[in-house]
């Protein structure tokens, strides 16, 4: 079986679910270094996405990402609606019309939002930001043909975890300087989410 | 319109639009626009929101495109990617309010889209208390 729109779909169903249900987490991350609402924003602008996605039909997962990727850049808030929304505009672009999308062709697809973010967010690894989960990650997806999506899941949560130690150099958090040592970045944290969703989804349709 | 437009982006709504009152005391025919607030003019900044205002003061003349804190420039950006011709906006790398005050002076006196960035940036190092 492969990745099609309705894989896609389920994805962001359920990851909406879980930014409903970590909603407080994220925030708490926030409160720590940043402004406090990286919940609340990424809750929001999945469950507008959400509600978009009950009543919209696409034919491919392109047309879905791209979507998408409208309703997080406004809706979201904050610097995560124009970074997750040109994530998911950019994966968009690169899928063109396919129907069925094989494991390299996703991988592929990653690799283009992740220079979109660096573009966008200009932070570089171990900045402290949602690309110390994103660049391992989409490493990971392009360089193993078969994904043991366990060690993918691992592997998330570990880079997750490790912006702990580091100083936040980009975003709101840099104004606190050393102080940001010590906390998990937000962005990281919902990155790894999206990941471990992603993760889940692929299992399930054995890509 | 003859002179370059200035747009204000803010997290917040009530930001812009105090700073946009401050602006209009010396603004003469400046056309100024702001950006505050997200959609739902919550604390944020909005894409589509930054777009219209740099839409709404447009000319060959210029614009020039002020913003608070980061995020906003990542808005501010997607923005300008979105616009088909940018040739003539800017984004200026200056405090907003001071850099504001110093746009809207240097476009009302008929300065250029350069100059005009080139005041709002050069008040990143106005001292603004002489010890």
């Amino acid at each position: 079986m492969a990745f099609t729109v309705d894989e896609a779909k389920l994805w962001l169903i359920n990851l909406n679910k879980i930014y409903q249900q970590e909603k407080m987490y994220l925030s708490e991350l926030d409160q720590a270094i940043g402004d406090g609402d990286h919940g609340i924003n990424m809750a929001r602008g999945f469950n507008e996405l959400n509600k978009k996605l009950e009543t919209a039909e696409y034919h491919t997962t392109a047309d879905l990402f791209k979507d998408a990727g409208m309703v997080l850049l406004s809706k979201v808030g904050g610097a995560s609606g124009p970074l997750y929304g040109t994530a998911f505009i950019k994966a968009g672009g690169a899928l063109k019309d396919k129907e069925e999308v094989t494991k390299e062709e996703l991988a592929a697809a990653l690799f283009e939002s992740l220079e979109g973010l660096k573009l966008r967010g200009k932070a570089r690894l171990e900045d402290k930001t949602m690309l110390d989960v994103w660049i391992p990650a989409i490493e990971f997806l392009q360089n193993h043909p078969k994904v043991d999506w366990d060690e993918f899941k691992k592997l998330v949560k570990e880079k997750m975890e490790g912006t702990k130690k580091l100083e936040a150099k980009k975003g709101r958090a840099s104004y606190l300087g050393i102080r940001s040592v010590g906390h998990i970045d937000p962005g990281a944290a919902s990155s790894y989410l999206l990941f471990v969703e992603l993760a889940r989804v692929c299992e399930g349709v054995g890509l | 319109m003859t002179n370059v437009g200035i747009v204000l982006v803010s997290h917040s709504l009530e930001l812009v639009k105090g700073l946009e009152e401050l602006l209009n005391q010396i603004k003469q025919s400046v056309p100024i626009a702001i950006a505050g607030g997200t959609d739902e003019n919550e604390i944020g900044t909005d894409v589509f929101k930054i777009k219209q205002a740099i839409q709404s003061v447009y000319s060959e003349k210029g614009v020039a495109v002020l913003f608070d804190l980061g995020s906003a420039l990542i808005n501010a950006e997607l923005a300008l990617e979105m616009l088909d011709d940018t040739k003539y906006i800017k984004i200026a790398d200056a405090p907003l309010v001071e850099g504001a005050y110093a746009a809207v002076v240097q476009s009302g006196i008929g300065g250029t889209l350069v100059e005009v960035i080139g005041s709002a940036e050069e008040t990143k190092n106005l001292q603004k208390i002489i010890r």
